[in-house]
Formats: structure tokens, sequence, C-alpha cells
């Protein structure tokens, strides 16, 4: 760090084990039930340590657990299925945002807060609410069970357009001045100048928006009536009884914990693209 | 000449044309059976599939019950819905008053040719799903009613006679004050309270939820649940609580775990958790029936059922509908259904699948696993039915709001039992008009 | 609004070229199905769709008229309050701790990070083998130190729960977030004001806080939306509103009436009020808080 301070560092040190711990605490949990069987787990309270039963648990996650000997989807198919559609999600929010960001704060034309601003309601109609409607438009347009109708309609982000809309506004005019200077186009600014400024942004959103389109439950329910099209989050709801007969805990969290893997992975992967000061060598 | 092979060829065409298409014809069937369930519905479908060529039944797991409803409304008013939908049983009067979304299962049958007789139904539960006129709207799949649990280890250690479980509520008090007086935190706690405090309860003692046979009879019915027996069944248990014999342990089946890890002693819930005890429980345990107060002329009468069943969507094709009521015949069969029976716990619908399961012993390895049946085997009563009221679901959450106002003090037994019947009264005005079209 | 740039690009068509993908998708996919979904306030239906009756503004009269409709209001406004409260001011001070440490980074980060991958199905789940006074191991702790914990029956306890639920998740969100902002401040300037003699805490508010307002921005106005309109899951998973409807927000009342109630008449009003007042608050805080940011 800057200079050395010992008891701030400490302290630093401190806080941040204590916030893992916390916020950590219920993936932990979840890892642990994965290491036990389900007896185990519903006898209060569930045991803090790992269990024993690591590898049956998860060798039984992946050959589809109770999700039913009939049920066509085992849980590579669901993951890649996930997969794809969260790459999808994350890549097609985050280059339709940069160009809609880029218009709203760098040009000047009719109705663009309008555009803003409409941009920015979508955020604020609880799916569920238009969930009928939309399966309607989807239906209508033969989208239905296609990787375009999963992720086509959710690929409209406020979020990332208005944090790219933050941050353009931080780019300093003078660099829009020099490559005006130098003869460059809109385009060639934007790809140039702009993009490679706005590499962490890109990484923090696609780590958010990857698992958010990794986490879909709801509206693939509803547009799929193909169960090879599931993604893995169903697959992991449907193993948890709602009532009516038991669960087996300890392969509902195995399976979630596996599911966990390729969001972890981006997450690890994406903070190679935290490059402390790159904006400084740009300037 | 050009007759001569004309002739044939055209015939031979037409001949082809007119062959049954040799494809099958598929079945969607939406579902929410999860886990074992799961595997079950889907073992069905394969067996019935199996069974013949014509007809392919899908099972399409579309999550929980909301979430499938919503996902089947979306596809109805996007013109692909599927043939058979599974809905619960508090959604009855969503599916009966949307007209034209549904056919009754009773016509499907009729229409495809099967002799439809509803007297081989066991009363309870095909009664529930009946339009007043007799006719068969849905068809019961997995059914399940209220029974009492009871941890027979726990007993022991409290000086109680565990081959006399409790049959009526001040035994059930009694017993729970031996239990705390021997240490136990959580003697007696009930899950889906209003179902098996206020429904079930109703029924089991020959009186009305609500007014117009609960609603059966008509869109008018109004609750009647403040009525005098209903305030003295809450008061007892709301001094119960306050004594901390009941402990109120959440909505749903939540407080279930709590059974089974030994920690509560005694509770009033589904049948349907059988398969959990006899899987998971460390202790012996004991079935009984509902408890009931004797005093109570008619008493114990029946027990209302729970779970779901499964409905017909319209606007298929006449072929498609005869494979659904090739299929809801195969459901019916008694070997199907006792096999079920067995593997899942759920209620028979048929008397001839209870003969046949008792007939191969089942009920004698499983003790306690007949006491479902046997509460809802008898000859209902107007009374005692079934339910059907508008906007269910919601009136289901006033009752657990309202409740649990009691159980933590805020409220009277009165007072809760008042507010429960205005606000499901509003409700049901609300359905009833929204619906007369 | 007050942030502009003071130098533009100039082209007659080029913004529209650039504004035409999401254009066409939120027109598509959230416009038209928004508006089909709204005017649905102004009718009562059965569920299927199979009849329909304007009845005008009746369903909103009848949320009028429901006290505990009106008293949801207050309930909301307390849990999105503590909502983003904490959840902004414990994120900003781990990103700051987080930023600041060498070693062990990758470890925090990922850490800290991880628990928004978590599938909100299963994060409920998770919450019940926490808190759940029957089998929570956090309850059996806290039962042991004889503190008493029934988010069952106990207003406050429940509240509690359905805070820390939501303030959780959105932990993780806020703190990536932070952490980037913290990222792109120039080390040039920090380390020009050591050399100046400026201690830590003093940085952090001359520079590094003014610097990170853009984020703190953003992520103020995506919270303060998050605890409006994302937080019916964790509401349903933890508590279902209870005890009573001591912690039904609007936004849950709007779930529980569109998807379990099937009432998407009342529904869609409810709806329309939240979007109003979330609008409204968007509205201002633009107007006003924007001024404060320094870009």
């Amino acid at each position: 760090m800057v200079e050395r301070r010992p008891t701030l560092g400490l302290l630093a040190h401190a806080v941040l084990i204590i916030g893992v711990l916390i916020v950590a605490f219920p993936v932990y949990v979840a890892f642990v039930a994965s290491t036990h069987t389900a007896d185990t787990l519903i006898h209060s309270p569930m045991p803090l340590l790992p269990g024993a039963h690591f590898v049956d648990n998860y060798i039984g996650a992946l050959q589809g657990g109770t999700m039913g000997s009939g049920s066509k989807a085992a849980v590579g198919q669901m993951m890649l299925v996930s997969l794809i559609t969260a790459l999808v999600i994350a890549i097609g929010k985050i280059a339709i945002s940069l160009l809609s960001a880029f218009a709203i704060v760098y040009f000047r034309f009719p109705f663009r807060m309008l555009f803003f601003w409409s941009i920015f309601v979508t955020l604020m109609l609880p799916v569920e609410v238009r969930i009928g409607p939309t399966y309607k438009v989807v239906a209508d347009l033969h989208m239905l069970n296609t990787y375009a109708g999963l992720t086509v309609p959710l690929i409209a982000s406020a979020t990332a357009t208005f944090l790219f809309r933050q941050f353009f506004l931080t780019v300093p005019e003078e660099l829009l001045e020099a490559a005006r200077m130098d003869g460059a186009g809109p385009m060639r600014f934007f790809f140039d100048v702009l993009l490679p400024l706005s590499v962490t942004s890109m990484a923090a959103l696609f780590v958010i928006q990857f698992i958010y389109g990794w986490n879909q439950y709801l509206w693939p329910l509803l547009v799929t009536t193909d169960e090879s099209m599931y993604p893995v989050v169903i697959g992991i709801k449907r193993m948890i009884a709602g009532g009516e007969t038991q669960t087996d805990w300890n392969l509902v969290m195995s399976t979630a914990i596996l599911a966990m893997i390729p969001p972890t992975l981006v997450v690890m992967l994406m903070q190679k693209w935290f490059v402390k000061g790159l904006v400084d060598t740009e300037k | 000449m050009k007759f001569e092979v004309f002739t044939p060829a055209l015939l031979t065409a037409a001949a082809l044309f007119t062959l049954p298409a040799q494809a099958q014809i598929e079945v969607q069937w939406w579902h929410s059976m999860v886990a074992v369930n799961g595997e079950w519905v889907n073992d069905l479908a394969k067996e019935f599939n199996a069974s013949q060529k014509d007809y392919k039944v899908v099972p399409v797991f579309k999550g929980n019950y909301d979430e499938s409803m919503t996902a089947a409304i979306a596809a109805f008013r996007a013109g692909n819905a599927p043939h058979i939908l599974q809905v619960f049983e508090v959604g009855t009067a969503t599916m009966m008053a949307s007209k034209g979304a549904v056919v009754p299962v009773g016509q499907v049958m009729k229409d495809a040719g099967y002799k439809f007789d509803p007297g081989v139904y066991i009363p309870a539960v095909a009664g529930y799903y009946t339009a007043p006129n007799g006719q068969m709207l849905s068809f019961p799949f997995n059914s399940s009613t209220t029974v009492f649990y009871v941890n027979k280890d726990a007993f022991k250690s409290a000086g109680l006679d565990t081959t006399q479980l409790p049959t009526s509520w001040p035994e059930v008090a009694l017993a729970a004050a031996k239990l705390k007086a021997a240490g136990h935190k959580c003697p007696f706690t009930t899950a889906w309270q209003g179902w098996t405090q206020l429904e079930s309860f109703s029924a089991w003692h020959n009186v009305e939820l609500a007014t117009k046979r609960n609603g059966l009879a008509g869109l008018d019915a109004r609750l009647v649940s403040n009525s005098p027996l209903h305030v003295r069944h809450i008061e007892n248990l709301s001094n119960m609580a306050k004594q901390g014999l009941f402990v109120y342990k959440g909505r749903g089946n939540v407080p279930e775990a709590s059974f089974v890890s030994g920690e509560c002693a005694m509770i009033t819930t589904s049948s349907g958790f059988y398969g959990n005890v006899k899987k998971n429980a460390k202790f012996a345990f004991g079935l009984a029936p509902l408890p009931h107060y004797p005093d109570v002329p008619g008493a114990p009468q029946n027990t209302v059922i729970g779970g779901a069943s499964l409905w017909v969507m319209s606007g298929k094709k006449p072929a498609e509908y005869k494979g659904v009521a090739t299929f809801f015949d195969f459901l019916s069969r008694p070997d199907v259904q006792s096999a079920s029976h067995k593997r899942t716990g759920y209620l028979p619908i048929t008397t001839a699948a209870y003969q046949l399961t008792e007939k191969s012993g089942f009920y004698k390895e499983n003790p306690g696993a007949d006491t479902a049946v046997n509460q809802m085997i008898r000859k209902t009563t107007d009374k005692s039915r079934g339910i059907r009221l508008g906007n269910y679901v919601q009136i289901r959450t006033i009752e657990d709001e309202e409740l649990e106002l009691v159980w933590g003090g805020k409220k009277t037994p009165k007072e809760a039992l008042d507010s429960i019947v205005k606000r499901g009264n509003e409700l049901l005005e609300r359905f009833e008009k929204a619906n007369k079209g | 609004m007050a942030a502009e740039k003071r130098v533009t690009l100039r082209s007659r068509w080029l913004p529209w070229v650039l504004l035409a993908p999401q254009g066409f998708v939120i027109v598509v996919f959230f416009f038209w199905p928004a508006g089909q979904a709204l005017v649905q306030s102004l009718q009562q239906s059965d569920a299927f769709g199979t009849s329909v009756n304007w009845v005008g503004l009746e369903n909103f009269r009848n949320l009028w008229n429901d006290e505990t409709y009106l008293a949801s209001f207050k309930t909301t406004a307390v849990f999105s309050i503590l909502v983003a409260v904490l959840g902004l001011s414990l994120a900003l001070m781990l990103a700051v701790f987080a930023d600041r440490v060498a070693r062990g980074s990758m470890f925090y980060r990922t850490f800290l990070i991880l628990p928004y991958a978590v599938a909100p199905a299963v994060a409920g789940v998770l919450w019940l083998f926490l808190f759940s006074p029957s089998v929570g191991i956090v309850s059996y702790a806290l039962g042991r130190m004889s503190v008493a914990w029934n988010p069952l029956l106990d207003a406050g306890d429940a509240m509690a729960l359905v805070v820390m639920a939501a303030v959780w998740k959105q932990l993780s969100y806020n703190f990536l977030f932070f952490l980037a902002g913290l990222q792109s401040i120039p080390k040039s300037l920090i380390e020009a004001a050591a050399i100046d003699g400026a201690r830590p805490w003093r940085r952090f508010w001359t520079i590094q806080f003014p610097l990170l307002s853009p984020t703190s921005f953003f992520l103020l106005v995506i919270n303060v939306v998050y605890a409006f309109f994302d937080t019916f899951a964790i509401v349903d998973a933890a508590t279902k509103g209870g005890p009573g409807k001591e912690t039904a927000i609007l936004v849950y009342k709007v779930y529980y009436d569109g998807f379990k109630a099937l009432d998407l008449g009342g529904s869609a009003a409810q709806s329309v009020v939240l979007m109003v007042i979330v609008i409204t608050l968007t509205v201002v805080q633009f107007r006003f808080v924007e001024k404060k940011v320094s870009y």
C-alpha cells in the first residue's frame, strides 16, 4: 500500500475476514450439507463440519439424483443450457448497453432523455407481472423452446446502460478532443478509446449478468416445454419437495454446489480485468 | 389407357391419405411433482405409453402449483395450453369459474365412449371435484387428508399409554401437559393450520365452514368459520399455546421438520407426510385419526382432502381427448391405483383399489397407513363433502395471518375468526362478481 | 439533467443506429407486454381470461380501502431504508478494505462476491437451514445463548430476518461495483496526497469518496429499485409476509396477488402504484442527489 500502517492493515484483514465469514457462511453451510447424508441433515442442529459422503453425493448429483429416473435432463445437459443462456445474455446485454450509453452520453438528438428514461423504466415492472403477455409475444414470434426465446427477452438492461452512462461521464473531455483532432470518427473513438477504458466496468457487469442469466428459473420454466431445454436451477428446484415427500437435501446441496462452479470460475477469471492503473497509463 | 393407370394410382394415393396417421398422438401433461413423486409421474407415463401404441403421454415439470398455473394461463392465452394440467385443490373454484377454459372430465370420458361410473370412487375424495349436478369436473390424482402423528417414544418417556393414542382434543391437551411436565419443549404442533384446524376440522365435526355446502352449491357462499364451535376450538389451542403445550412452528408444511427431528411430540398434518416419517424418524411413531370433540353430534364424520387433481384444458382435437380419456381410464385401474397408493402414500381414489391394497396385506405391514383412507371412506353429508371457494388461496393466507396473531397473543380467537370471515367474505364477493359472466 | 458532456459528437443518423438494438428489444419485449399487463389494472377477469370486465378505477379504489395495503407502505419504507443503508455502507467498507490489502485479495474478493451466485431458490433453503426456529443452526445457537428468537411470531425478529436476507444478497453486488469503482481511481492521486501527509481516513473522504461518487450514485439508485422490486422472493422464502402481515412489503403483495391469488387486475393496479412511487423516488434522486456527484 501507500505507506506502512500495520494497525490499519490488521484492521482491514480483520474486517475482511469477519465479512467473509458472515457473507460466505451460507455457502459454507451448503457445502457442508452436500457432504453428509440426508438423514444427518434433518436432525437439528446440522453439523458444522464436513462429513464423509462427499464422493457419494456428488456422483449422485451428476447422475441426476432424485430428479426422476425418467427425467431426460441430466445435470450436464442442464449446465450446458445454463451456460449458453448465461453467455448470450451477458454478452448481449453488455454489447447493446455500450452502444446505447454511448449514444445517450456523447450525442445530442431529439428525445435523447426520453430514451434514457424509457430504458430506465424497464427496471420498474417486476417480471412476474408482465410474464403472461411477454410469453404471448414470444409464442407469437415462434420463439418457444429456443435459445432465442430464452435469452432475447432478457437482454434489455437498464443496469448496464446506466452504469456505462456513469462511467462515460467520468471520461475526460480531452480524450474526445484529442481523438477529433486526430481526425477520428465517432466509432473509431468508441472502439479505440472508450472500450479499453471501460474494461473494468465490463468485467463487473459480465459477472453480474452472467450470474443473472445462469440463475434464471421462472422464464425458462414458462418458455420451454421440452425438458432438455431446462437450465440447471429448474433441476435443483424440482428436487426440493414442496411438502408432500421428503427431500434429499444432501443431493440438492451437492447439485447446487456443482451449479455454482461456473459462476465461481467467472468471478475468479474476471478479477484479471480489475486492473488498477489502466486509466493512469491511458491518460 | 390413361385411366387404367390413373385410377389405381389415384386410389392408392387416396388410400394413403386417408390411412390413420402412423405418428402417435401426443398428450402434454403439466405437473408439479418433485423429487420421488416426480419419478412416480414419469413412471406412470412410461407404463401407459408402453401399454399401447396410439397415444404418448409426455409429462413436463412446470414448477410448483403457482408457477404451473401461471404457465398454463400464459399458454392458454397464447393458444397452446397443455392437455392435462395438475391443479391443487384450492384452485378448484378458479378452474371451474373459467368457463371455456376447461372440459369436465366426465364429459371427456363420455365423449370417448368410456363408461364412467362415479360410484366406484371413494365419496369424500371424488365429491370434492364433482359439480352439483354430479358430473366429475377433474380427475383426483394425488389426494391426501389430515391425520394425527404421535411420537411414541416421547409418550413412553412421559408415562403415557402408547396403545391408546389420544382421540379427542381434551385428551390431546392432557397428553401435552404430561409431556411438558416430563420436560418436552414442544408437546404439540400443527402444520397447514388453516386446512387442519379450520377446514378439515369443520368437516370432521359435520359443521359448515361456509354456507351453500361450503361453496359446492354456488358462488354466493359465505364463510361461517366463526361459529361457537370454531371459536371454542381456537380458544382451546390459544390456551394451550399460552401454557406452552402448543408451539407454533410456521405456515404450510414447515413444522413437519420439527416432528421428524423429535422436537415436537404430536402433530396434525397431511397423510402424505407418512413416507417422510417412516424413512427419517428415529423413534417409534403412531398414526391416529384427527382428534375431535366427542360432545359434538355427528363427529367424527369425514375429513377434507388436500392435494391436487388433473384438469383437461379446452381447445384440443377430439382424437387428443380420446388419448386423455384412455390415460385416465388407465390411471383408474385398481392395480395402478393400489401401486401408486403404496408407493406414495396418496389416497387410493376407488374403493376397489382400497380393497386390493388391503388384500395384499399392505396395511398390516404398515400400521397406520390406512388411517387416512378410513377417515374418507364414509358416506359424506352435505356439510362434509368438500370445500370449494373462490380466491381460496388468499383465504388460506388470511387464515394463516389471523391465526398467527392469535398465537402471538395480539388478537383474541373471536376477533381473529371474525376477521377471517370479514376479509374472506370480501374476497368471495369479489370472486362472485368477477365470475358471473 | 445536471450531468452533461461539454464536448459532443455530431451525427444525424448514428445515435439512432446505436440505440436501435436496445430500443427494439425493449419495445417488443417490455413496453408492448407491459402495456397489456397494465391495461389489466382497469379490468377484472377470471384467471384464464375467458371473461373480462372493464371496471375502470375500481381496482385502485379497492386498494385505497384496504387498510392492510396502506399499512404496508410503512413496512416497505422501513424495509427499503434499512436494506439500502446497510447494503451500501457495509459493502463500501468491505470494498475499501479489500482494495487496500495486497495479500489475500483474490481470496477476499472471490468469497465476498461468490454469494451472489447462489441461486435464489437455493438461498431460500439455506436461510431455512440457518434461521428456522425448528432446525436452524443460528436459531439453535441463539437458543443456547438464551436469546429469544422467533421470527414466526415476533414482528421485530421477522423484519430483522428479511432485512438480513435482502442485505446479504445485495452486499456481494454492491461490493463488486464499489471495488470496480475504486480500481479506476488513479493511484497517482492517492500517492500524491499521501506524500502531502494526508492520512488514510482523510484521503478516503477527499479523494476516493468523491471520485467514487458516480458509482455510489449508480448503486444508490439501483439499491432503492432493488429494495422495492426484487425482494419478494426473499420475503416469500423467509416469512411469507408474516407474522400476520408484518413483513408484507408492497411488492410482495403484487407478486402474491398476481401469482398465487391470480388476481391479475389487482396485481396490475398495485404495480402501477409501485411504479409511480419508484419513478418519483428515482427522479428525485437524479434531480437532487446527482448534483453532488462529481464526474
